[in-house]
């Protein structure tokens, strides 16, 4: 009797055990962006989306702001990608966010792309962005990639409320590329103090993997 | 009859008032429109919602154990029930109960149920520390899981001597019936567990970045599972304070004839100079935690400094508290060191006078020491000779407690039992976490190992290799006394030596490793590190099994085998053994008297052993 | 065996361990000890590491032997009837030179360290905004800027420049300003032997001269974030002429970018309150 007792005992404690394990290695599930080959060199295509508010249905919280990735033409929340080595990385982010601003307007010029760290900003290439108008960056700091986003006027009409946004709606299109080099694991972060809320800027979504932190594994 | 006694006042209606106490919080909370307070709406986190529910959950839990009868009988003119009386049953150590005795062994549990959970923590903290670049966790919650050890670590263990040991055996070693605060003794215990329950639901809201210091304006950023600790370490606060007050209480209070200060057993020394940290320094904390509070809820500014505060401000208050409160941990061990070093040497305690001056030296200056914790942070560069000096000459009591030890030892007849082993190993232990100490206390060295490995290998080896260490000595020397069942003796040094092996495997390369440059509470570091960190975390994985070893030998002594005690197993002259074990209800049939020697071994050559009180006549 | 001649094994061997082991922390491990002696921070606290060996050894020696002998020769043999030892109640000679010597070495360690720190004009550590022991001379002043979750570095003396590596010129007294933007950082030059914590609003002073060329880990020290663990970088120090034209180097590379970044300061205070977009 006392014996099944503390089996049970055991049992229970390690399915708490088995529980509270699981819980923590939940996390958004890696994409891995498809590869391509031009010109006898690897590439990828990464096309990217950040919204103001994430929406119910791609969220619990949904008024954070978040990237979003597209993958085979559907927008996902994930933050996690997986990139091929030593390859040229294109990237297109569409920003329907509007002006945050930098704390640190050094990160608004762009480095570690190709083009001597140029940008294109709707299509016009540009060195450097002002720093008040960027809503959003996207920097790989182990890389020494930081690119800053453009954030849409505060009086542009149709605005995007919740994710996923169509092409329809106000944005600015943010196009640049990088090279990866050996392989790696590198974290990715978005340096705009754009969590809505919290003091700096910088809580919530700016600390959560899956809206603006996550992870690049090169391959 | 049975299925009666589950309605009243009990820990089953505790748990569901508790929950009910919770959400009825949470909707008062929510009442706070969103529209009123924009950060609501933007953020999503509502904290003044979770804040309410908490304070409601846990009155609904101590109201439903039945703290409040005796002040609602008494302001309705009713004599007050006497459930709380009960003096016998199982279902006494699952409510409140005013028997100091079911006090402590509830802490015994209770804590190290909560201790169990804070290792798992720290086994998965290890398993993602095995290399750089593979990850186990999500990265939010690696800080979650080092937060959560550490707070749930430092909440449970600054009671995790004095709540078993000495509510259970310092009524007896003074020569009373009782505390003199009977049922702020039991509340005291369910408000620390209360509390545990209340951290681990911060993985329900995401969880805590900050570690177990919590430092602002990091935690004024942080989602609702911050609030968690907030309430945490409120509760843990209130029940320390009261805790101190009790024990202090009593020992001033409710001393049999004949026993003076001078001839109180070293154990209860131990106890008094941590209750004085406790009381003063616990208030503190409970002071820091509202600012916190006040921070996120009401958007104060005391530790913003875009708002005209400062998160200087935050360090400071919380290093006044935290500072005595790393001495309310280690205070409890050296007092059950000098108490079981004389019974396994047949000795008396060498320089009695002089161990408790050490006591209360290091209770007065745990005070004045605080800011080295900031020697880098920027403080007044004039300030740091100060502090180095004071925490140098902190090393100067805790000599002191070292050279009473060293003396009980010598020319004594040492039997090397499981109590013995842990005390002796405390010794090497805490050697080496005060010399690591003396590195940190000076301001040029501490520059390399502030906030590296160093500092969290210095105070593993003085809180986990003296204090946890100490917790076991005493389990194993007092829990035959608490149930009248021996613990298997072989069993306890394979627990003892896989312990200390893999302890000493585990921290000493992480003095090394802090040495060589990597920060704390960094879920990657430098390659080079790799090698060291996959041994540590081995270490720690073994280390982790000893308690498992520990935790079988444990239930298995007490549940399966069963085998008595009897009263003086160890042949030691103190009172406690000479009473039955387990302790009756009443303590003893006549308050003793005591004589002016707490420990007269070697007095009465060739006998094994006498009462140390006369005359006492305990029943059988 | 008398208790007197335990006394003088106990001592006897104390004397042997210290003879041997002293020698080998002051000459072997002292020189190894971190974080090298690249700097003169660095050698100050390797210097300073090594005296706190020392005095340590003896004391060390000392508890460990007496343990180990106590638990070896004094211990009752398991199946002997039990029996009290002696009831030694304390020995006043001992107990005051116990007091006497550990009161000698605390006080010597307190007042030698805070020597060593005035000497070494901190030592490599954040002094505050108003440091008492300052290098006189010619200094270069570098700001590091902790931020969630980066380090970046100004030079005011060259046009209050930013640059995100951080570059120093050997065999020159530097001056850093650290200072953070939002949550509490630490900037942890490792093989410098500097730590300054990054607090915002606050101008954190730490002092060193780099005296080899190489490459050296910087490390975030105060957990800042989800990030803190990331927030790493390695910095060089370099030949004053590679110094002087890399940072030439730099000024053009973010001269798009000069216009944006605000007077150079001891603190920022960048507006903290996102606006919802």
């Amino acid at each position: 009797m006392k014996l099944v007792a503390v089996a049970g005992g055991v049992l229970v404690v390690a399915a708490l055990i088995a529980a509270y394990v699981t819980f923590l290695t939940g996390g958004p599930t890696p994409y891995r962006v498809p590869q391509a080959r031009a010109a006898g060199a690897r590439s990828a295509n990464l096309t990217l989306q950040t919204v103001a508010a994430v929406g119910s249905k791609l969220s619990p919280n949904k008024n954070w702001v978040s990237y979003l990735v597209r993958e085979q033409g559907v927008w996902h929340r994930s933050t996690v990608w997986t990139l091929p080595a030593n390859a040229v990385v294109h990237v297109t982010i569409f920003n329907y966010d509007g002006q945050s601003g930098l704390r640190n307007p050094f990160l608004a010029q762009p480095r570690g792309l190709l083009d001597g760290d140029t940008f294109a900003v709707d299509g016009k290439p540009m060195k450097v962005l002002d720093p008040d108008t960027a809503s959003h960056t996207f920097a790989i700091p182990a890389l020494g990639v930081i690119v800053p986003v453009l954030g849409i006027a505060d009086d542009a009409k149709n605005q995007c409320e919740y994710a996923p946004c169509e092409e329809s709606m106000a944005h600015e299109t943010v196009t640049f590329s990088f090279r990866t080099g050996k392989p790696g694991h590198y974290r990715w972060q978005c340096f705009v103090p754009c969590a809505a809320g919290f003091i700096y800027g910088f809580g919530g979504p700016m600390q959560t993997i899956g809206y603006m932190d996550g992870f690049v594994n090169v391959v | 009859m049975k299925l009666r006694r589950l309605i009243g006042f009990n820990l089953l209606t505790a748990v569901i008032l508790g929950v009910v106490g919770f959400y009825v919080g949470w909707w008062l909370g929510h009442l706070f429109d969103a529209a009123s307070i924009d950060y609501f709406e933007d953020t999503g986190q509502n904290d003044i919602a979770l804040f309410i529910a908490y304070f409601t959950g846990v009155v609904g839990f101590l109201v439903g154990l039945g703290f409040a009868n005796y002040p609602v009988q008494r302001m309705l003119g009713k004599p007050s029930s006497l459930r709380e009386k009960e003096t016998r049953g199982a279902g006494r150590y699952f409510g409140l109960c005013t028997d100091h005795k079911v006090v402590g062994i509830q802490y015994l549990i209770g804590i190290g149920a909560f201790i169990f959970i804070g290792g798992l923590n720290a086994m998965l903290i290890r398993f993602e520390l095995l290399t750089p670049t593979q990850h186990g966790w999500n990265a939010n919650n690696y800080l979650t899981l080092v937060g959560l050890h550490g707070t749930m670590m430092m909440g449970m263990m600054t009671s995790g001597i004095i709540g078993p040991f000495a509510n259970y055996l310092l009524p007896v070693m003074i020569g009373a019936r009782r505390m003199a605060f009977p049922r702020i003794e039991a509340l005291t215990f369910w408000l620390l567990m209360a509390a545990g329950v209340v951290l681990m639901t911060t993985i329900a809201f995401g969880g805590f970045p900050t570690g177990w210091t919590g430092y602002a304006p990091l935690n004024d950023q942080a989602n609702m599972g911050m609030d968690a600790y907030i309430a945490f370490f409120a509760l843990v606060g209130l029940s320390m304070s009261l805790l101190g007050l009790n024990m202090i209480a009593t020992v001033i209070t409710m001393r049999a004839p004949g026993l003076s200060w001078g001839r109180l057993p070293i154990f209860v020394w131990g106890v008094v100079s941590t209750s004085v940290l406790m009381l003063l320094a616990a208030p503190v904390l409970i002071s820091v935690l509202l600012m916190v509070m006040l921070d996120r809820t009401a958007q104060t500014g005391f530790f913003n400094q875009a708002a005209g505060g400062s998160p200087y401000l935050y360090e400071n208050l919380f290093w006044v508290f935290g500072h005595p409160e790393v001495y309310v941990l280690a205070l409890p061990g050296m007092g059950i060191l000098l108490e079981i070093l004389p019974v396994f040497s047949r000795k008396p305690l060498w320089g009695y006078k002089l161990a408790v001056t050490g006591m209360l030296g290091i209770a007065l200056l745990s005070f004045l020491v605080w800011q080295h914790h900031l020697f880098v942070s920027g403080i007044n560069a004039d300030l740091r000779p100060f502090y180095m000096l004071s925490t140098e000459l902190i090393s100067l009591p805790t000599g002191f407690i070292f050279v009473a030890a060293l003396g009980t030892l010598w020319a004594g007849r040492i039997r090397l039992t499981v109590p013995m082993l842990f005390s002796l190993a405390w010794l090497f232990n805490f050697l080496v976490g005060g010399l690591s100490g003396v590195f940190l206390s000076d301001v040029p060295s501490d520059v390399t190992t502030h906030g590296s490995f160093f500092s969290m290998a210095h105070f593993h080896y003085t809180i986990m290799g003296g204090l946890l260490f100490a917790f076991f000595a005493g389990i194993y020397f007092w829990v035959p006394k608490m149930t009248g069942f021996q613990l298997n003796e072989r069993w306890g040094k394979v627990h003892f030596w896989i312990m200390f092996v893999s302890f000493n495997s585990t921290f000493g390369p992480l003095l090394v490793i802090g040495f060589l440059g990597m920060p704390r509470r960094a879920v990657t570091y430098a390659g080079y590190l790799q090698g060291a960190n996959t041994w540590v975390s081995v270490s720690a994985f073994v280390l982790g099994a000893s308690m498992l070893i520990f935790l079988a030998n444990f239930v298995y002594s007490l549940v399966f085998a069963r085998v008595p005690a009897g009263s003086n197993p160890w042949a030691s002259k103190s009172i406690e053994w000479q009473l039955p074990s387990p302790i009756p209800v009443h303590n003893f049939d006549r308050i003793p008297t005591f004589g002016d020697d707490p420990y007269p071994y070697g007095t009465d050559a060739g006998v094994a052993h006498r009462p140390a009180v006369a005359p006492a006549r305990p029943t059988a | 065996m008398s208790l007197r001649s335990h006394g003088g094994r106990i001592g006897a061997l104390t004397v042997i361990g210290t003879a041997i082991v002293l020698p080998l922390v002051i000459f072997v491990l002292g020189p190894n000890m971190p974080p090298g002696d690249w700097t003169n921070a660095g050698k100050s606290q390797v210097f300073d590491n090594t005296v706190l060996l020392a005095v340590m050894t003896p004391f060390t020696v000392f508890i460990l032997v007496y343990i180990g002998y106590a638990v070896t020769m004094f211990r009752a043999k398991p199946d002997e009837e039990l029996r009290d030892g002696p009831p030694i109640r304390g020995h006043f000679v001992s107990q005051v030179v116990w007091l006497v010597t550990t009161t000698a070495a605390v006080l010597f360690l307190a007042i030698f360290g805070s020597a060593e720190l005035f000497a070494s004009n901190g030592s490599g550590g954040g002094s505050g905004p108003n440091p008492i022991a300052t290098p006189g001379g010619n200094v270069l002043p570098v700001q590091v800027i902790g931020q969630q979750w980066e380090f970046t570095y100004r030079y005011p003396t060259y046009g209050g420049v930013e640059t995100a590596e951080l570059m120093l010129p050997v065999n020159t007294e530097i001056e850093f300003h650290v200072t953070s933007l939002d949550a509490i950082h630490s900037f942890w030059a490792y093989q410098l032997g500097v730590k300054a914590d990054a607090n915002p609003g606050v101008d954190n002073i730490a002092f060193v001269k780099p005296t080899k060329v190489g490459a050296f880990q910087v490390r975030c020290a105060e957990l800042c974030g989800i990030w803190h663990g990331y927030m790493f970088d390695t910095g060089h120090v370099v030949q004053s002429s590679q110094f002087a034209s890399w940072i030439k180097q730099q000024r053009q590379a973010f001269s798009a970018v000069q216009r944006y970044l605000p007077k150079y300061a001891t603190t920022y205070s960048p507006d903290p309150v996102a606006r919802a977009g």
